[in-house]
């Protein structure tokens, strides 16, 4: 493999494991804190491409003209309607069954799932959707002939700053203020936080509409830069996603997006070395001899039984 | 022991009286439409729905076969091989149709056929190319399309002969029908004397094929030949145009629909890709009146739809002939005499294979509309 198709491949692993760290945020921070897997997630994450495409053409129907301002105002609308349907998810799957057995929020979580996917259906119609192509453009980096450069388009570029930018900004919200000290209290032992007057509840919506908040930024990056969508795509992401916050450590912030990062550059870097047929086997192998040799992933944290 | 309820022998009752109800009344023979009327494939579904829709119409208006009207059922396999066998077992013993009109994609037509087969049902597929279809010596099965065997070929001559190419990298979606045309090509492309540089499959459902694209960088592909559908083509030649790749693409009639444009986010990336196909059925005399009512209702007749037209006239017309309803006996009769189609004359070999294909190259052009090449 020449230096250019490398650099080419790891560009291509950092975009598309981005992606899967922004979605495995939503994932690890619900099992962080109540200890269950939203299966739902993919679909909130399917709801914010949408949600993208509606918005991006109001917006243009609207005749607002810079991309900046698009870009923002699409990323700030679609974060805030997904964040109301992470909300939501919640309140109605999951929070109804807070204190029976462990297996029923599972089995909701997977009845939410198909009603998101089939619910979109219905009202969007079962067709792959598309956006027109909106941010253009590319970038060539270490060029030195006719075939022999890394592209990266401007939208990829976006997705890389948006993904840094947004674990910055949720790191800092969990380390550094009031709430996020609530929710690693709520996470760490939460009949003694709401002893000491933290609200439960409350945290736990707030992880969902964090976690939802994420899936948007990435519905919204990703249908900038593939341009086409359909209700089924919350599946094979989500459960990429899933992959990733399993690798890097469920429960796990920084873990999260290191296990989308390492899932993604194996995926790419497997399937430019060796064969595209078997990249998933791969990434899946990769999964469990990490699981094999570090039970709690990559950066997680062995579960302590509390006595 | 079963124990029979009063509300059991109420439903009972209440199904021999309707049962009664619809004897009386004229009747009507159940054909099935089944294909992928959801799901990302539903183009093709909406494409093969419409055209039935309007033969079994019109075949009604002209008053039917023997004065019995058709009734088409829905069956929806989403394209999925499980689901297929679902809706072919539905069809069979619930709606106890006496034809079938689908399926879509290979993988659902296959299994799906088979459960007609066993039931002595006749069923044809508008649009389901890859061999094995017909090949597994099923006595029932039809198609009103050609092959992918014979697809390839016309791919594999344009990209060698007409594109000059020599460096071909040949992928697939690892379904049915996409690993079939591949495979029909990679076999022609050896009878030309090439070996392609490159055989790969993808996932079905992924979006993202920037890996791929910079191994055809790396392997420095001239050409690519793409065994899929419309879902994974477009954003496949989006990626490779975006990564700098201007070599062409060329695939199959799975990308034959306008949603190929959208799915590939514009008609800016689909331009000069290109695709086997049969023959424009929209410029064959016989269907000029057909697509002329099917424009003024608002709907472009493209891709499958006159296809699937043509199905029911076929199956009506041997059911006329043969004033039967068996599976057996319509598929001797299809077999040995022709039918006018809006497609033209059709006539059927033993396998159930068109006796004449008709495949040709067309390229997407800027506009987002494909054109044949000349």
């Amino acid at each position: 493999m020449s230096f250019h198709i490398f650099v080419q491949q790891v560009v291509n692993g950092l975009v598309l494991g981005s992606v899967y760290g922004l979605i495995a945020v939503g994932y690890t921070m619900v099992y962080g804190i109540i200890g269950m897997i939203n299966f739902a997630h993919g679909d909130v994450y399917m709801i914010a491409a949408y949600l993208t495409a509606i918005f991006l053409a109001a917006l243009t129907l609207l005749g607002v003209q810079s991309p900046p301002v698009i870009i923002l105002l699409v990323l700030l609308l679609t974060i805030a309607v997904t964040a109301l349907y992470g909300w939501s998810v919640e309140r109605i799957a999951y929070r109804p069954l807070r204190h029976s057995t462990r297996l029923a929020p599972l089995i909701s979580a997977i009845g939410m799932s198909l009603i998101l996917q089939n619910y979109v259906r219905l009202s969007q119609g079962g067709r792959t959707q598309g956006t027109p192509t909106f941010l253009d453009g590319s970038v060539r980096l270490f060029e030195q002939g006719p075939d022999q450069f890394v592209q990266i388009t401007h939208a990829q570029i976006l997705i890389v700053v948006m993904a840094v930018l947004g674990m910055g900004v949720l790191w800092y919200l969990m380390q550094a203020t009031a709430m996020g000290r609530a929710c690693r209290a709520v996470q760490q032992d939460r009949i003694m936080a709401s002893l000491l007057g933290v609200d439960g509840d409350r945290v736990i919506s707030l992880v969902f509409v964090l976690g939802a908040s994420m899936a948007a930024v990435a519905g919204t990056l990703v249908t900038f830069n593939y341009g086409s969508f359909d209700f089924f795509i919350g599946f094979v992401t989500g459960i990429k996603a899933f992959t990733a916050a399993v690798l890097g450590g469920i429960g796990s912030l920084p873990g999260a997006m290191l296990g989308g990062l390492v899932l993604g550059l194996s995926e790419s870097i497997f399937s430019g070395l060796v064969n595209t047929d078997y990249k998933d086997v791969f990434a899946f192998s990769l999964l469990v001899l990490v699981l094999i040799f570090r039970p709690s992933g990559l950066l997680g944290r062995p579960e302590v039984e509390k006595v | 022991m079963k124990r029979i309820t009063g509300g059991g022998v109420a439903r009972w009752v209440l199904a021999l009286m309707l049962g009664c109800t619809t004897a009386a009344q004229a009747e009507t023979i159940k054909i099935g439409v089944a294909g992928p009327l959801s799901g990302p494939q539903a183009a093709f579904g909406e494409q093969f729905w419409r055209g039935a829709e309007q033969a079994a119409k019109d075949i009604n208006a002209q008053g039917g076969i023997q004065g019995a009207s058709i009734e088409l059922v829905r069956g929806d396999d989403a394209c999925e091989p499980k689901q297929a066998v679902a809706v072919a077992n539905r069809l069979v013993d619930f709606d106890h149709v006496a034809a079938v009109v689908g399926h879509f994609c290979s993988s659902s037509t296959i299994p799906a056929f088979e459960v007609y087969a066993e039931a002595g049902i006749l069923s044809m597929t508008p649009a389901s190319t890859n061999p094995m279809v017909t090949e597994r010596g099923l006595p029932t099965v039809f198609r009103t399309c050609g092959r992918d065997d014979q697809q390839g070929v016309v791919g594999a001559e344009f990209v060698v002969k007409q594109l000059k190419a020599q460096r071909i990298a040949v992928l697939h979606d690892k379904d049915t029908y996409g690993q079939g045309l591949a495979d029909s090509m990679k076999a022609h492309l050896t009878t030309l004397g090439l070996k392609e540089v490159l055989y790969e499959g993808l996932t079905r459902g992924e979006k993202d094929f920037n890996a791929l694209v910079t191994k055809l960088r790396a392997v420095k592909a001239d050409a690519v030949y793409f065994g899929g559908l419309h879902s994974e083509a477009g954003p496949l030649v989006r990626q490779m145009r975006e990564q700098g790749l201007q070599i062409p693409l060329i695939s199959g009639d799975g990308i034959m629909s306008e949603t190929f444009v959208t799915s590939a986010g514009g008609p800016k990336f689909v331009a000069g890709v290109f695709m086997t196909f049969g023959a424009d059925p929209r410029k064959i005399a016989a269907g000029k009146e057909l697509v002329e009512r099917f424009r003024k209702a608002g709907y472009e007749p493209e891709g499958y739809t006159l296809y699937s037209y043509a199905t029911v006239q076929s199956i009506a017309q041997a059911m006329r002939a043969t004033q039967s309803r068996e599976g057996a006996k319509l598929a001797a009769w299809l077999k040995s005499n022709a039918v006018d189609t809006v497609m033209g004359s059709k006539s059927w070999n033993a396998k159930g294979d068109l006796k004449v294909s008709d495949y040709v190259m067309y390229r997407w052009t800027a506009t987002g509309q494909y054109e044949e090449v000349q």
